[in-house]
């Protein structure tokens, strides 16, 4: 469960000093599938780095079950990152020289997976996706969907509470939106995930339970009954 | 994933990892040749002084050089003229020491006595100067009424004529005679040559009547073993031939010590003493010890001489010393700023790639590792190719072998075995106004290849060490926002 309270987090510009979140609360409980809209440059990406423990606020708490991530040590904050959240990004950022296989492995390292247990746990997440033929491809041997659902597969090969998406759809066409949107969907009811995503798509946010809305830094939250 | 990941990375970037390697080979193939030259030159300067020297010898202690005008006598030789019918053959010849004043023996025995001499042997530098021909009488022809036989006569009418015929004809035989401790026979000058034909001398023959002698004088004077030399009218018998193994031999001919001092009326002295010292890392000390404590004699160390060797060998020498030493190190600077830099770029271009394993993760240890990993095998691949190229080259210059010329004592002036020549010892100063002809070669020694790995792996971990610090520092959040 998050628990957001009072963050603020200040960027400077130059002589300009920019408020991108400002003053947020937040509360998110497990399970919970909330998707954060507004419009560029609003804060709904340093909100995503917050919640992921990318990044620390200039003030205020970030609680993740209980642990402020704000005040834990970068070795710390990096061992939560490993452990409990997995990302998918709007580009994928595969490595390009690993194969999809290697790619979803490389979630697997921090933790200290043997080899072999590693590879199977990866080529399974590749099933699951649909990728089960694509293990020895590299990234540049797929489609954007395909590449996308690799990244997906990195991101749940560890099992983390969290699912952070930023613009998971972004660089797709509509047809490879709804694939990777099923999946995306799948998957939260599957693993009973946390699943908070950032998307300037207005179809997938009308079928959000709950929907953020961020401008300039101030986040408005509403239930979404219809969905 | 280490190892996959790395290999990857450097398959994707070959062309860069190319460029890094060709340039740490670049570096790393120069240390190589320099290295190796300049230990060929060493061997080279080692192989002259051997010549001068012998093996074994650190240094040579000789007597200052006389002050002016105590110059010795020179030599003098006197012949009655002959009839003129006469076949007869007359000659003369001078026994003198060489180039420096004597020493007494004793003084071999105090050197010998000082802290830091393993063994000390004396040795008798001479020159002999033989004149050998005919002399005779001319004959008064009268001119008018026949004529009348003899010189003008004091008191007599002197009659008018002229004289016809007599003369002098000789030839002048000029050798170098070098007396030679034969209880000693691992130290002194005989030591830089090899017995080819006969033998050495044997240690009971400290008196013996017996020569070795020079190849090229053997040649030239058609010496064979057996043959028999005469010296001031002591003949001696040849036992043996020796070649030397570089440059030109000390003397041409060799004879027990106490026989040169019989020749030269020289009882119990010496020109040369050949030191060796205890430990070749206490030359400069026991040099000092015999200054200070033997007064008036002259010691050279192989560290004097070899300063004193120019031509061509001392040329290459300094260039591969001076001029090569920079070069190489200019060189590898530049070559591990390159690689630094590049793998830096490289880098920058990968911020979004270590951001997101940062994301997933990885500390940032293991990015730096993997960094660093990627530069230091660069760096072998750069050592491997380097010292590839660099024994090529070594080995090129080994088989054109240059041929260096060494000039001795060109600097002081000092040099040259005449009478009040002073300076370099013994047989040294005959020989050190001659040229030697050394072939270069560049060996490759195990430590040089041990400095090339060094270098090849200090090459990788400095570049490593650019790219990995950039890496380090590299926040996930402001990695994936610069790209996003």
């Amino acid at each position: 469960m998050y628990e957001l309270r009072n963050v603020t987090k200040l960027y400077t510009r130059g002589k300009e000093t920019v408020h991108a979140l400002d003053g947020v609360d937040l509360t998110i409980a497990d399970g919970d599938r909330l998707v954060i809209q507004g419009p560029t440059g609003g804060g709904k990406s340093t909100l995503l780095q917050m919640l992921g423990g990318l990044d620390r606020p200039t003030s205020g708490e970030v609680v993740l079950d209980g642990t402020d991530l704000a005040k834990l040590s970068e070795a710390k904050l990096t061992g939560v990152r490993s452990e409990n959240i997995g990302f998918v990004f709007q580009s994928f950022n595969l490595i390009p020289t690993l194969t999809a296989q290697e790619n979803v492995e490389t979630a697997l390292v921090p933790l200290g997976v043997k080899v072999k247990d590693r590879r199977e746990r990866a080529a399974e997440a590749l099933r699951s996706v649909g990728l089960g033929e694509r293990l020895t491809h590299l990234p540049s041997e797929m489609s954007g969907g395909q590449q996308q659902r690799v990244a997906i597969a990195r991101a749940l090969v560890k099992q983390p509470k969290v699912l952070l998406a930023d613009e998971p759809t972004g660089n797709l066409d509509e047809s490879m939106r709804d694939e990777i949107m099923d999946v995306l969907e799948r998957m939260w009811k599957e693993f009973g995930l946390t699943f908070i995503m950032v998307t300037h798509d207005s179809s997938i946010a009308k079928k959000a339970p709950r929907l953020a809305t961020i401008r300039k830094g101030k986040i408005s939250v509403k239930e979404n009954a219809g969905s | 994933m280490f190892f996959t990941y790395l290999r990857r990375e450097l398959r994707r970037r070959r062309k860069a990892a190319l460029v890094v390697a060709s340039g740490l080979a670049l570096g790393i193939a120069l240390v190589i040749v320099v290295n190796s030259v300049s230990s060929g030159m060493g061997k080279a300067q080692d192989k002259v002084l051997e010549s001068l020297y012998g093996l074994g010898t650190d240094m040579t202690v000789t007597k200052a050089a006389a002050a002016e005008g105590s110059q010795q006598e020179r030599p003098r030789f006197e012949f009655d003229a002959q009839d003129n019918d006469s076949e007869e053959e007359q000659s003369s010849d001078r026994v003198m020491v060489q180039g420096f004043q004597t020493l007494a023996s004793s003084t071999v025995d105090k050197v010998g006595a000082q802290d830091g001499v393993s063994d000390a042997v004396g040795g008798l530098s001479l020159q002999v100067i033989k004149v050998s021909g005919q002399f005779r009488r001319g004959e008064f022809q009268q001119e008018g009424d026949g004529g009348q036989q003899g010189l003008p006569g004091g008191g007599m009418q002197s009659p008018e004529g002229r004289v016809e015929g007599g003369g002098a004809e000789f030839d002048v035989n000029n050798y170098s005679v070098y007396g030679t401790d034969v209880t000693e026979p691992a130290l002194g000058p005989l030591t830089s040559s090899k017995i080819t034909s006969g033998r050495t001398f044997k240690s009971s023959e400290t008196n013996a009547k017996v020569v070795v002698a020079d190849a090229s004088y053997a040649k030239e004077k058609e010496l064979k073993v057996g043959s028999t030399v005469t010296v001031k009218g002591t003949k001696f018998e040849v036992i043996g031939i020796a070649t030397p193994e570089s440059g030109d031999a000390a003397a041409n001919l060799y004879v027990p010590l106490k026989q040169a001092q019989t020749l030269s009326d020289s009882k119990n002295k010496v020109t040369t003493i050949y030191v060796k010292a205890t430990d070749s890392q206490r030359i400069d000390a026991v040099k000092s010890a015999i200054q200070k404590n033997i007064s008036g004699t002259t010691v050279t160390t192989s560290a004097d001489l070899a300063d004193t060797v120019s031509g061509s060998l001392s040329t290459a020498s300094d260039l591969a010393s001076s001029v090569g030493k920079w070069l190489s190190i200019a060189v590898l600077v530049a070559a591990f700023l390159v690689a630094g830099l590049l793998t830096s770029s490289a880098v920058s271009r990968r911020v979004r790639e270590f951001g997101t394993l940062k994301a997933l993760g990885w500390k940032s240890g293991r990015v730096t590792r993997q960094v660093v990993g990627e530069a230091v095998v660069n760096g072998l691949v750069g050592g491997v190719l380097g010292i590839a190229v660099g024994l090529a080259g070594a080995y090129a210059v080994t088989a054109i072998s240059p041929t260096l010329e060494a000039q001795l004592g060109s600097t002081g002036g000092g040099f040259g075995g005449g009478p009040g020549g002073g300076g370099m010892g013994g047989p040294a100063a005959q020989q050190a106004s001659s040229a030697l002809e050394v072939a270069l070669t560049a060996p490759v020694s195990a430590t040089t290849i041990t400095l090339a790995v060094g270098l090849a792996v200090a090459g990788g971990l400095i570049a490593g060490a650019f790219g990995g610090w950039r890496a380090s520092r590299l926040r996930p959040a402001d990695a994936l926002r610069r790209v996003e």
